[in-house]
């Protein structure tokens, strides 16, 4: 045996080594179950250091916007008169204000007005993973923080907490390959469950049949099914529909990944909502103004066919069937009435005499 | 025929080991990591740069001891593991066996040539990337797609980053 060590040294150190990681994965496949220590010293090791940089990274980022800022008024300075220099200084500024709201003021605003209790985050780092979408923030237990609790923006779904540390959490995003979500579309409320793909700003909804419909430019809203992100939070907008071979196949673009990914909520106590109605069809349609109530009007005013919101042949047929039946007392849907006269003469309404 | 054995034994290159500070080793390692952890974050396009597998070659290389190559591949791997949702022990595994074989390489090879050092790159990033897949498909049955031209689109931007991190690196060796 000593022999056999000895000559084969190397090799025994590379079989002793591998069979201790070995044993190490399978009992925590085995036993689901973490190796915390290890962890613990890694991501303690890393958490202050990646904090210290990021606020490194943000504060050097403002120093040099202020800068500039600073440069544009200071040449404005030079141009315009005292007072009006300043009033257009006050102008600028709210502008500047306006139009790079501050992406946490928003995260505040939404926080506020959610009906879930929250708990906002800042991305500190990527994890180290092949090909996983797994990122490191900088809330932990110590901020009430479970595994499995849903990561949200105010503009859509981004993740879930996966493994939490005392200040450190990791949140498995939307788009990593093994994420998955119950999700519901906003038209025809088709229940499906949301996919990652592995790439940024889109992901799949599976199991929806062929026999289900769903537009594309539709919406989808998370369904409460899958116990962890509560129903009604946006998802993201139907790209494109294709019939599969029994599932319908469905690209959406997410909308919670629409402006960057800096900061993040945590939903501690989640609260179902309900799905907002689809919008009507008409409602972007522009329409004129009514016109000026002139009874004196000499222009000859041409007259529609028929009233209502008609528009195409059938719906006009319709409505020359539906005054057919109205003629000729006739109640559609009623039983043993037949069918009215529909090659009977329509008569149109008795129009009153121009009398001078 | 004896003597044959005892000169295949006793490699001829061993000598040629180099040697550096514990605190560039360490410091390498964890900026490595940590280049993994933050930097890919900001520049989406780093997080293909795999510079904990690019060091872990170059120092089994640069010491020529297979012993030294595969525990520095087992640190660094299981470090990278505890930053990684994956249960701990994948990048251990791939990384114990890339120093492994990347030290026993370099007691047969010239390891400064630069044009080997770009080939064993390459060949040993498609070897981590590859051996990586296979564990998860077999250990966590995870089944992920292997994409095998960006692998290899990967794997050569990953040499060419070696060869001039490895000529950094070079000068780092504590000489005389």
């Amino acid at each position: 045996m000593e022999f056999f060590l000895n000559r084969y040294r190397n090799l025994s150190v590379l079989v002793a080594a591998i069979l201790a990681q070995l044993v190490l994965l399978a009992y925590q496949v085995k036993t689901n179950a973490d190796v915390r220590l290890i962890r613990v010293w890694s991501v303690g090791a890393v958490t202050p250091l990646a904090r210290w940089i990021e606020t490194g990274r943000s504060g050097t980022s403002h120093f040099f916007s202020d800068y500039f800022v600073l440069l544009d008024v200071r040449e404005e300075n030079k141009r315009m008169k005292a007072e009006l220099d300043r009033i257009k200084m006050d102008n600028q500024y709210l502008r500047a204000e306006l139009s790079t709201a501050d992406r946490a003021q928003s995260l505040a605003i939404f926080q506020k007005h959610s009906p879930s209790k929250t708990v906002a985050a800042h991305i500190i780092g990527n994890t180290t993973g092949v090909g996983a979408k797994v990122v490191l923030i900088d809330r932990g237990s110590n901020s009430g923080i479970e595994p499995g609790m849903a990561v949200i923006t105010p503009d859509g779904i981004a993740g879930k907490v996966t493994k939490v540390f005392s200040v450190s959490s990791f949140i498995l995003l939307v788009t990593d390959q093994t994420f998955a979500a119950g999700v519901i579309s906003q038209n025809n409320r088709v229940h499906g469950t949301l996919k990652g793909q592995g790439y940024e700003g889109t992901a799949k909804i599976e199991h929806v049949q062929n026999e289900q419909k769903v537009d594309q430019g539709e919406w989808f809203y998370t369904s409460g099914d899958d116990r962890i992100f509560p129903k009604g939070l946006p998802v993201g907008e139907v790209l494109t529909v294709h019939q599969g071979k029994t599932e319908k196949e469905i690209y959406i673009s997410l909308s919670g990944f629409k402006n960057g990914l800096e900061e993040v909520l945590i939903i501690v106590e989640g609260v179902h909502a309900p799905i907002p109605d689809a919008p009507s069809a008409n409602q972007n349609v522009h329409l004129l103004a009514p016109p000026p109530a002139d009874a004196s009007s000499a222009v000859p005013v041409m007259q529609p066919l028929q009233s209502g919101p008609v528009s195409t042949d059938a719906d006009r047929i319709k409505e020359q069937y539906r005054k057919l039946g109205q003629q000729q007392n006739h109640v559609y849907g009623e039983r043993g009435t037949g069918a009215p006269n529909y090659n009977a003469p329509l008569k149109t309404e008795a129009k009153p005499e121009n009398k001078p | 025929m004896t003597g044959f054995s005892e000169e295949y034994r006793e490699p001829v290159r061993k000598d040629r080991s180099s040697f550096f500070n514990v605190a560039v080793i360490t410091g390498i390692s964890l900026l490595a990591i940590l280049f993994r952890v933050y930097v890919s974050r900001f520049v989406p396009y780093l997080q293909y740069l795999e510079l904990p597998l690019l060091v872990t070659v170059y120092f089994s290389l640069m010491w020529r001891s297979p012993i030294a190559g595969l525990l520095f591949g087992a640190a660094i791997g299981l470090a990278q593991d505890s930053l990684s949702h994956q249960p701990l022990g994948m990048f251990g595994i791939v990384k114990t066996l890339v120093g492994y074989f990347a030290a026993s390489m370099s007691l047969r090879v010239d390891v400064g040539n630069p044009l080997l050092r770009l080939v064993l790159g390459f060949f040993f990033f498609f070897f981590h990337a590859m051996l990586y897949w296979v564990l998860e498909r077999a250990l966590l049955g995870q089944a992920r797609e292997f994409e095998l031209v960006q692998v290899l689109v990967v794997a050569i931007l990953n040499a060419i980053v070696a060869v001039f991190l490895y000529q950094f690196l070079d000068r780092l060796r504590i000489t005389g």
